[in-house]
């Protein structure tokens, strides 16, 4: 089973995503629903506005803990809160993805596009159409992070260890590579002791 | 206008669902506004509540608040242009607003034409009272709807009547045959393709919004049960006794819209909400529901 966070944003599109994949979801908007996912999608919205509800839950140390053992999807707001790093005091980031991000780097909605992309990653190469909405940047990216798409010759689909950050939107396209490149890293609940 | 551009256009609102959009009248409200965690601020000299009680023409607002709430807020910025006035939605525009409200809240330009929203790169929300007036926005090029409800009335009761209307006509669509489908559109006087979308979708091809009367968390919970994917708050927010707190439990109450105790938890420390107005008290002539077509 695969969570979404819920706290606000396009939870529906990632649902939708998963669904047509065959895929169980499940909605995450306690901490303690944690427990019940082997996966974690962080949708696109707001990163300030998921900031706020995350530390007043109580979301930061048990989503730290789960991202150990569990792969997590982030797009847009959700690269921005699994950045090491977020130039913004009003986003408080989770820190598991070594990269730091800068929040609207393309500028207000007037500069938000859509664009073919390509995406390589496992050795599968596929044109995807990629949407940014007022979209972050990926500034800086340590060594043990892998680009997986670049747009202009910076990075705006990333991967360390189980994790994928993007700073765009496959799920307004009903595109599903990387929800599958995530799902494929998947480890199961039964194979990690202190998660049974 | 392409479907690629439309499609980022309604991007934004995919990215505001869950989340409330809260009027502010200067910098500092933004302020208060994001700290409590609203997904955007729609930026305006006078709250629909100080309208109604002033008087006179309301008008797009002043650039100059508009540019220092985007300096001071990371959110999205949204800004209201007169009915059918292209001009300040062209303004609007210049401004690099995220999202253009062509709002009946403020005196109409046109009481013909609403503005041809494919012209700009600039999203548009529009208010909608039921079904049909829902669609002609849309046809129009909206990339949102929200209810009208009766802004600055601080009574939930239109916007549950607009809401309710919405879905219940879109639910009647879905059990029409195809030879039924033209004399709905002719009777709602919508665009028959858009017609036909929904009769077999049975949903709207945009998100929609609540907007209109929600001054407290309960009101959030009630609009979000009644299928809205998000809320506009008005006047609610500061015209009560305690804006930060309101504002922020108002953000909780649209995120666990469906869990009653946390709504009882929420509610319990906030003080007075704004009075409000019963809909008797708001003659016909300046109900602004009214306005647009």
């Amino acid at each position: 089973m695969i969570g979404i966070l819920g706290l606000q944003g396009d939870v529906k599109s990632h649902c939708n995503i998963l669904q047509k994949m065959g895929v169980e979801s499940s909605v995450v908007r306690y901490p303690s629903q944690l427990d019940r996912v082997e996966g974690l999608i962080i949708p696109g919205g707001e990163s300030s506005t998921m900031t706020n509800l995350m530390e007043r839950m109580g979301f930061y140390k048990p989503l730290t803990e789960f991202a150990k053992s569990f792969p997590v999807l982030g797009t847009c707001a959700g690269l921005i809160l699994m950045a090491k790093q977020v130039k913004d005091s009003r986003v408080k980031p989770l820190g598991f993805l070594n990269v730091s991000v800068d929040r609207n780097g393309f500028g207000r909605q007037i500069h938000s596009f859509s664009e073919t992309i390509n995406v390589i990653a496992d050795k599968r190469e596929q044109k995807i159409i990629a949407t940014f909405i007022r979209a972050p940047k990926i500034s800086d990216i340590a060594d043990s992070v892998e680009k997986l798409a670049e747009y202009n010759g910076e990075p705006i689909a990333v991967r360390e260890g189980k994790h994928i950050g993007l700073t765009f939107h496959p799920e307004l396209n009903g595109e599903s590579i990387f929800h599958e490149l995530m799902i494929g890293k998947n480890i199961s609940r039964e194979t990690i002791p202190n998660h049974q | 206008m392409n479907k690629e551009s439309m499609k980022v256009k309604i991007g934004l609102a995919e990215m505001l669902k869950g989340g409330v959009i809260m009027d502010v009248m200067n910098a500092d409200q933004a302020k208060i506004a994001e700290d409590a965690g609203a997904v955007a601020v729609m930026a305006l000299e006078r709250i629909p509540a100080l309208i109604r009680k002033d008087g006179g023409i309301a008008r797009m607002s002043n650039p100059t608040m508009i540019k220092e709430t985007q300096k001071m807020v990371s959110i999205p910025v949204m800004a209201k242009c007169r009915i059918g006035h292209f001009a300040e939605a062209q303004i609007l525009e210049a401004l690099e607003v995220d999202f253009i409200d062509e709002s009946e809240v403020l005196t109409p330009a046109d009481e013909a034409n609403h503005i041809w929203k494919y012209d700009f790169k600039a999203p548009f929300v529009c208010g909608a009272r039921n079904l049909g007036e829902a669609l002609r926005r849309i046809g129009e090029g909206a990339a949102l709807i929200r209810t009208k409800g009766e802004a600055g009335s601080g009574n939930i009761v239109e916007a549950v009547r607009h809401m309710r209307t919405i879905q219940t006509q879109m639910k009647e669509l879905t059990i029409k045959s195809q030879d039924e489908l033209m004399a709905v559109a002719k009777e709602m006087g919508a665009p028959f393709a858009l017609v036909e979308q929904v009769a077999k979708t049975g949903k709207l091809p945009v998100p929609n919004f609540a907007a209109g009367g929600i001054a407290t968390p309960a009101d959030a919970s009630l609009m979000m049960q009644l299928g809205a994917e998000t809320v506009f708050v008005g006047s609610g927010i500061f015209m009560s006794k305690d804006p930060a707190e309101r504002a922020k439990a108002i953000v909780e109450a649209t995120t666990y819209y469906d869990d009653p105790k946390k709504l009882a938890e929420i509610s319990a420390e906030l003080k007075e909400a704004m009075k409000g107005l019963d809909m008797s008290e708001i003659p016909e002539g300046e109900r602004l529901q009214e306005r647009g077509w």
